[in-house]
């Protein structure tokens, strides 16, 4: 129960959901294929004009993200419930709200990041300028983040669920519209050559906060779903 | 002797009892709140020199958003007592609400979207107002389902006191972000929901018909809360002595 | 104003009334619901006492 053993706790864990997810990479490629395909889709969808496709550019990559992250979420509870490691974490001497900040941690390792890796060659195929591109990637460094937090909320709620994908996205996609809202603005403003400082910082808040508060919802969602 | 009194509320049959006395005072009083606002909103008050007669939905559009809000801040409120204390009337309350709230809100938005097309000529308009309330439908509709997704009615209502929570906490944040949004791509046209100074002679129906609403709710959620009392509490004694003497 | 006038609603009509319409229309919805969930509540459990009862 010292901090040294927490440490290492949240370590393994991390450690082990990366392992994990490493030997199923296939698995892990899947949200990544989505937001490229998705993305590439609207152009095919609404035609290839330069304009309106840098207009709605920063929309539809960042409307793809919180798809392809609301696809992923599903198993970041889902395979420690179904063998009992879930059970394990709630008996563990150790804050679950810590152990869950680590799970999320891990999930945005796996698949936040790619995300974000992959965004500026989606910029590209929309048409967004040098500055848009930078701050996209910028909202999405800051913004990923916060879908992890948020959707492991839902995933907590839903995990025992059947249906519990379905009822996933009616539970977290409300509550990413502040996110959505502020980021796809963020790079639309900058695309126009206007400073962003602002936007950014309400993103940032919106990181803050969801960092501070989501760990202890998760835990008590996972608590009430186990009971 | 208050502490008695919420020990005993606390009291499922208690409860049960006082909701049902209850109940006839507030659904009277609220048909008459609702007659009076009715005759002074549609008969009494001025025609408006903007939209002719056509404002008078906003004597149901707006006191309908109010109450989507209100009942959604109450089922988070009941929703976090009956998860700190444990109190089941409070989780009773909660899930009793939200179908209530559900239907607040999907009246605000058809009123509004109706509202809307003799002044703008399109059935729905992405106001923020309207925006709001159509997210707030989603959160309502998110509670519902979750609840009826789970099979075990204490852990329902406790994930969904959860969620309520969580909404509660993202709706003034919603409604900011959607305002903001509502000013960057529509300029700054003052929407016809906002009236910016209502004369006393629409206020006073206005206001009649919150109140009436709010009477309203307080009554539909008792026998609401008393259906649900009534399905966790099966197998008491005094729900036997009930059903046998039906 | 008279009667016709009243329900003309200087033009919108349609407008006013479907929109009160709706608005009854679920304040009703709201107050029936509850009442035959408890009717059936009541019958369901009556009929499981007496078919506890005939097992004893």
């Amino acid at each position: 129960m010292n901090r040294h053993s927490l440490t290492r706790a949240i370590t393994l864990l991390v450690r082990r959901d990366l392992i994990l997810a490493m030997r199923h990479r296939a698995e892990m490629i899947n949200p990544l294929l989505f937001f490229i395909l998705v993305t590439s889709l609207f152009p095919l969808g609404i035609g290839a004009n330069p304009n309106l496709l840098q207009a709605v550019g920063p929309g539809v990559i960042w409307v793809a993200a919180l798809l392809a992250a609301l696809l992923s979420l599903d198993g970041v509870f889902r395979s420690d419930f179904e063998d009992g490691t879930l059970e394990q974490y709630l008996l563990s001497s150790h804050p679950v709200s810590l152990l869950v900040l680590g799970k999320v941690l891990a999930h945005w390792l796996i698949t936040g990041l790619p995300l974000l890796l992959i965004s500026p060659l989606l910029g590209v195929f929309l048409g967004l300028s040098g500055d848009g591109i930078r701050i996209l990637f910028i909202t999405l460094l800051l913004g990923t983040p916060v879908l992890s937090l948020i959707g492991a909320v839902g995933v907590a709620l839903t995990v025992g669920l059947r249906k519990g994908g379905m009822i996933l996205s009616l539970l977290v996609l409300p509550l990413y519209v502040p996110l959505l809202i502020f980021a796809s603005s963020a790079v639309d403003t900058a695309a126009a050559g206007l400073p962003v400082t602002a936007h950014l910082s309400l993103i940032a808040a919106l990181l803050v906060l969801s960092l501070s508060l989501s760990p202890f919802a998760t835990a008590a969602a996972l608590r009430i779903s186990l009971s | 002797m208050f502490n008695n009194f919420f020990h005993k509320l606390a009291s499922p049959k208690y409860f049960y009892r006082i909701s049902g006395a209850l109940i006839p005072w507030l659904a009277g009083a609220s048909l008459l709140l609702f007659l009076a606002g009715l005759y002074y909103g549609l008969v009494e008050a001025p025609t408006d020199y903007q939209q002719g007669d056509s404002y008078r939905i906003m004597f149901i559009h707006v006191p309908a958003a109010w109450m989507s809000l209100f009942i959604y801040m109450v089922m988070a409120g009941a929703g976090a007592i009956g998860l700190v204390w444990r109190i089941k009337l409070a989780e009773v309350i909660a899930i009793s609400s939200a179908p209530i709230g559900a239907s607040f809100t999907f009246l605000a938005l058809v009123t509004g979207s109706i509202w809307g097309k003799p002044m703008w000529g399109t059935w729905w308009v992405w106001d923020a107002r309207l925006t709001s309330e159509l997210i707030l439908l989603f959160l309502y509709l998110g509670v519902i389902a979750l609840h009826g997704a789970i099979e075990d009615r204490r852990t329902a209502a406790r994930a969904v006191a959860i969620l309520a929570l969580v909404g509660v906490i993202n709706i003034p944040i919603i409604h900011y972000s959607v305002e903001w949004w509502n000013t960057l791509h529509q300029g700054p046209t003052v929407t016809k929901f906002d009236k910016p100074s209502i004369h006393i002679s629409m206020l006073i129906p206005l206001l009649l018909m919150a109140l009436a609403f709010k009477l309203y709710y307080a009554f539909v959620v008792l026998m609401r809360a008393r259906v649900e009392v009534l399905e966790r509490e099966r197998s008491a004694g005094w729900v036997r002595e009930l059903v046998e003497t039906k | 104003m008279n009667l016709s006038e009243f329900l003309h609603m200087g033009g919108y009509a349609f407008y006013v009334w479907t929109s009160y319409a709706i608005a009854l229309l679920i304040l009703l919805v709201n107050i029936v619901m509850p009442l035959r969930q408890r009717r059936k509540v009541l019958t369901d459990i009556a009929r499981a006492a007496r078919r506890a009862r005939r097992e004893t």
